[in-house]
Formats: C-alpha cells, structure tokens, sequence
C-alpha cells in the first residue's frame, strides 16, 4: 500500500517537472550552479571572523584567503593569519577533495615547521568558530548526492530547495537542506544537520555582489549553532579574481613563506 | 648636525610604518624547581624571566622580495648565561618561479617526529632556553632554493658556526661539572669560520612527504672533554667536522600520522673510539577527530628512538619509547595540551613531560610546562637532572 503510494506520488511529481525525478532535480540545480561559477580561476580575500558565545562575548580573526580553481577536484587554498596576535604568521595550505580526506599542511612559525596535519577532520571547527573545515572548502558537485524538495520563497527571493547527502565518510552531517536563489544561483541560507539528523547550524548568507559580471559572491555569512547558541559571523572584502597566481604560490616553499 | 639627523630620523618613523610592521611577544617565565639543586652554587629553587621576541617584516616588489630581522633578549634572574640576546633571524629573500634565495641569518627546521630531531641539522640548538631542543640560534647562510616538478632541492653554505648554549655556574638544568662554553675545541683549525655545507631534496608524492639531506661541516652537537678552569673541572664542548645523511618521512592516512626520521653520521668519535654511528626515531600519531562527541581532538603519540651506540651514545635515548596525548580543545581560546612519557626499555629512566597553552583575551597567552626525571640510573645522561624536576609558567603579551 505504502509502495503503491509512493509510486503514484513519483509519477505525478515525474508529470510535473517534465520526467525529472526529485534526485534527477536537485543534481541537474547542482551542476548548473558549479557551472555558474566555474572560471573565476584564481582568487584573493580577506575575511573577518567575529565568533560569538551564547552571552554575546565576542572574539575576532583576520585572515587572508587565496584560492586556486582546479578543474575535476576541490580548490587549492592558503589561509594566513594576522589575528589573534599570537597566531600571526601561521598559514594554513589545503588542497581539497569532495569525496576524499583533503591534503593539509600547517605552517608554525615559532618552529619553523610545517607540519602536515591529519586529513579527516573536515568535521572538525576551524579556529574555534561554528564554522566546520568543510563548509568553507568550494562547494564541488560530486561533494553530495541532491534532491530537490521544492521551490519556496525566502528572503524576498524565488529559491529551490534542495536536500543534500555528504558523500565523504567522516563528514559531520547526515543532511544539509539548501535554499539556492534562482536568479544567480548561489545559495541564501543553509540548514546543517548533524549525524543523528537533528538541526545543528544555520547559515544565511546576505548582501551578494557580483564580480567580473559573473560571480556572486556574499559579502556576509552568519552561522547559527541552534545547539551551543553560539554564532559565528564572515565579513569578506577586497574580493580579487583572475589575479595571476599559480600552483607555485600553493605549495610548501609558500607556506613557508606566507606572510 | 645631531639635531638633523634626529629630525630626518623621526620623519622617516612614519614613512616605515607605512610599508613595513612589527610583531612579537614580550614575555614573563616563572621556574620552580621541586628539588634541591646537586651543587650548593645552585643555591635557588625558583627563578624569574623576561624576554622578549620582536619581529620586523617588510617586502616589497609584489611580494618577491622581502627582509626579516628578528632579534630575541631574554633577561634570567639568577643565571648570567641565560641573560642572552641572539639574532634569530636578519634575512633578505627573493622569489621567482622556480628559485628562492635567502642571504643572511635564518632558522630551518627538518624533521617530522615529535620526541627527538634528529634529521634537524642547520641551526644551532639554544639549549639554555629550552631542554626539548627546539630553540634554535640564528645560522648564518645562503640559501637556495630549486623547485621543480620531481621536488624542491636546497642548497645551504653556512660559516659562522654557533655555539651551544649551556647553563652557567648558578643555573639549573645543568651538568655536574658544568659545560665551559668559554673553552671549546675545534677539529677544525678554522673553527667556527669553517665552511659548512648542506643539501637537501623534498617532495611531496601523494600521501607521503619525503625529505633526503647531508650535511658536512662542524657538528651542532658538541661531544665533551673533561678540562680545568683554573683549579675547577669543567666538560670542554669539542666540535667534530662530520658528514651526516639523512631521511625524514611521513606518511598521512587519513588519521594515521607514520613517522621516520634517520640519520647517519661519521666523524664524530665516541668513547670506544667508534666514528659512525646510525640513529632513528619512528612512530605515529592517531587522532580522534571530535572525540566523545565534542568538538575536541585527542592524538595519541607514539615514537621509538635507537642510537646504535648504545651506553656510548651522547643522548640518553638510545633504546628508548614515548607514549604522548595530545588535546586540541578547538576553543575559541585555542586551548591545547601535550603530555608524555619517555622512558628507557633497558633501564627504569622516564621523564615526563607536560605542556599546555590558552590564549586570554585577543593578545594574551598563558604556557604551562612541567618535566619530571623519575628512576634515572647513574649510568644515564640525565642521571644530572635528577634534582631537576621543575614546573613552569609562561605568560606573554603578543603585538
């Protein structure tokens, strides 16, 4: 009977959205999406971390971001940072997989060394915020398996609503649910889910500029943590695309010499 | 003319502030030894420290070339040789595609393990400062660097040797008799202008980062002749010319760390009269990744050392095992913390180590730091730190 249900369901949704399933939606919103931003080639950031407790007690980061597209797998990124003081000049090299554990060194400056770290704590915080390592590595198709649920308003915006299951073992959610604008594609707000499927964070991503004519980018993301009421906002400026940098100024002589 | 100068000198002030920048620490260290000392001289079992690490970084030319200079002061309460100032750091680099060049005085790091660096070669170890041996003297270099696909090969010639630190006559932590730094001997009739020169090949392949070097010139580690000072015996620090090969490697699997470092060294002539000698260490590193479902991760360390010398070996660990933990809270704090045990498998040696750190506020930071020496037999090299036993607390104030 249940069966029979669902089928009839998936027949009438299929009749709807010419022959399409959910599944079929929600990867076809995915690779158009990638496809979307695809190009940008290399990139320059700076980011502000404000991360905040449950009282409202606020710790602030400075970090510089560049980034280096590579087609058919994750970016190459380095992360140096300028505040908290006493991490100043510690940088942070990661090459990034969707569905494998991503290659990561760390450069300590008061040893000299750079270390190569353990690969599978995408689950893990990054610099104690709500910020997980694998929300902020580029957002890859093969990343997650999709689908579509509905099309729904938020914030003013028409937007797909598409759940997304992570595909790398050691991820820390079971689910994320996805509101995807449907003028530029990139996504409004995101639902994190946690292992056991209970709601864990929220992001909402606002003020999007674009960049070249082609690449939306948020100028503010805010991570709610529905479960330690802490939160932990990204203020991005001095966006910087195309600017000429080459795996030479990914590797470990530049982390080395990150400053 | 003094006032002109002192005019262009403060005009010019903002000038540099503009384009360059200063960082660093400026820090207090707290010891309390638990013991007495084994020589009345020694006469304190607490001791007070200032010092302080500023960094000047300026680069220009798109980021191609730049200039560090880092001095380093620390002031000791009771030990003079402690009192020292040092230059860790006065370099220019410059950068191209596939070369980097740096002149000047600079720090390197080799190595992968934890417990012990043995592949680690360039720097002169600043021992008074730190028993782990990972407070290192400015060497003197140029160094260049070719990177190409198959890896990146560095070239070093260094003169200027630096000496090892050791403890004054008051310190604590030190040999019984005391190390004279005043009276070193050199194989070399060039002493301490002796050209060294060192080579080294890194790459990364997959999931390995592999490291071959050699060293030849004068020895970092000292080995050690009994002398007089006047009518006081002292142990003279003599430095062997040597050549040293080397291998570090790693192997990251997800969250397993495998760990080798090897080296060896001839020249140096040990009290059997052997002047070759192999040494290892090797182990791992496990982590838990958000172990008991927090945000904390647990890595459990493990590292075994051999020196083939044996009880001839100038380090006490030459049969030896740690056994580590290691908590990263991943706080907002960033609280950390290490502890482990090295102990001797042919002997009841152990020394216990412990190491924590918090940061307060946005620029402070507070280390904690214990060692304990526990059963070290009188035919142990750290039978000498067997009053030894100290904790200590570090608090600093970043800019």
């Amino acid at each position: 009977m249940y069966k029979l249900i669902s089928v009839l369901l998936l027949s009438l949704t299929a009749f709807n959205v010419v022959a399409e399933t959910p599944e079929e939606k929600g990867l076809a919103i995915a690779i158009e999406a990638d496809k979307r931003n695809s190009g940008w080639v290399d990139s320059t950031i700076d980011l502000q971390m404000i991360l905040r407790n449950a009282q409202g007690q606020e710790s602030k980061r400075q970090i510089r971001l560049r980034s280096l597209e590579i087609d058919g797998d994750g970016d190459k990124s380095l992360s140096i940072f300028d505040t908290p003081r006493d991490v100043k000049g510690t940088a942070f090299l990661s090459f990034t997989h969707p569905v494998k554990a991503d290659d990561q060194w760390l450069y300590l400056p008061a040893l000299k060394r750079v270390k190569r770290i353990s690969s599978s704590n995408k689950s893990g915080p990054f610099m104690g915020s709500e910020f997980a390592f694998e929300d902020l590595s580029s957002q890859e198709v093969a990343k997650y398996k999709y689908k579509w649920l509905r099309d729904e308003m938020v914030d003013g915006k028409e937007a797909f609503v598409s759940e997304a299951y992570p595909q790398y073992k050691h991820s820390g959610y079971k689910k994320v649910v996805i509101w995807l604008d449907k003028t530029i594609y990139m996504p409004v707000k995101i639902e994190f889910y946690d292992r056991k499927d209970s709601l864990l964070k929220t992001l909402t991503n606002k003020e999007y500029k674009s960049y070249l004519d082609q690449y939306w980018r948020a100028d503010r993301q805010n991570m709610v943590n529905h479960q330690s009421k802490k939160s932990t906002e990204l203020i991005w400026s001095s966006y910087k695309f195309k600017t000429g940098l080459t795996g030479r100024d990914f590797d470990k002589n530049s982390l080395k010499r990150a400053r | 003319m003094k006032q002109i100068i002192l005019t262009t000198v403060l005009l010019a002030l903002p000038l540099l502030s503009v384009s360059a920048e200063w960082s660093g620490y400026v820090g207090s260290e707290a010891r309390l030894f638990t013991g007495t000392a084994l020589d009345p001289i020694q006469d304190h079992s607490n001791n007070w420290s200032l010092l302080t690490e500023p960094e000047f970084y300026h680069e220009w030319d798109d980021g191609q070339q730049s200039f560090t200079f880092v001095p380093f002061l620390r002031i000791d309460q009771q030990d003079s040789e402690r009192t020292h100032a040092d230059i860790r750091e006065l370099t220019w680099l410059t950068v191209a595609e596939n070369w980097e060049l740096r002149i000047g005085l600079r720090q390197v790091f080799w190595g992968v393990a934890e417990s012990n660096h043995l592949v680690d070669i360039i720097n002169q170890t600043d021992l008074i400062e730190s028993l782990d041996g990972e407070d290192k003297l400015g060497q003197p270099m140029i160094n260049f660097a070719l990177i190409k696909d198959w890896g990146t090969v560095d070239f070093f010639v260094m003169s200027g040797f630096r000496e090892r630190t050791f403890p004054g006559v008051k310190g604590r932590l030190r040999t019984q008799p005391r190390v004279d730094t005043d009276a070193p001997i050199y194989e070399s009739s060039s002493e301490r202008s002796h050209i060294d020169l060192a080579v080294r090949w890194s790459h990364v392949m997959g999931d390995f980062d592999i490291g071959v070097s050699h060293f030849y010139g004068t020895s970092r580690d000292p080995r050690f002749v009994l002398g007089l000072n006047g009518s006081e015996p002292v142990l003279r620090p003599y430095y062997d010319i040597i050549n040293q090969t080397g291998i570090d490697l790693q192997a990251t699997k997800e969250d397993w760390l495998w760990k080798l470092e090897m080296i060896y060294r001839s020249g140096q002539v040990d009290s059997r009269g052997d002047d070759s000698y192999l040494a290892m260490t090797g182990g791992f590193e496990y982590s838990f990744v958000g172990a008991f479902e927090t945000d904390i991760d647990v890595g459990i360390v493990s590292e075994y050392l051999f020196d083939n010398r044996d009880e001839y070996a100038l380090t006490p660990f030459e049969d030896d095992i740690l056994i580590g933990v290691r908590l990263a809270m991943n706080d907002v704090q960033s609280t950390d913390l290490l502890a482990g045990v090295i102990f001797d498998r042919d002997s009841s040696a152990k020394s216990f180590s412990l190491e924590a750190s918090r940061r307060l506020g946005e620029s402070w930071k507070v280390e904690f730091e214990a060692r304990f020496f526990s059963d070290i037999p009188s035919n142990d090299l750290q039978y000498v730190y067997r009053n030894e036993d100290y904790l200590q607390i570090f608090l600093a104030r970043y800019f």
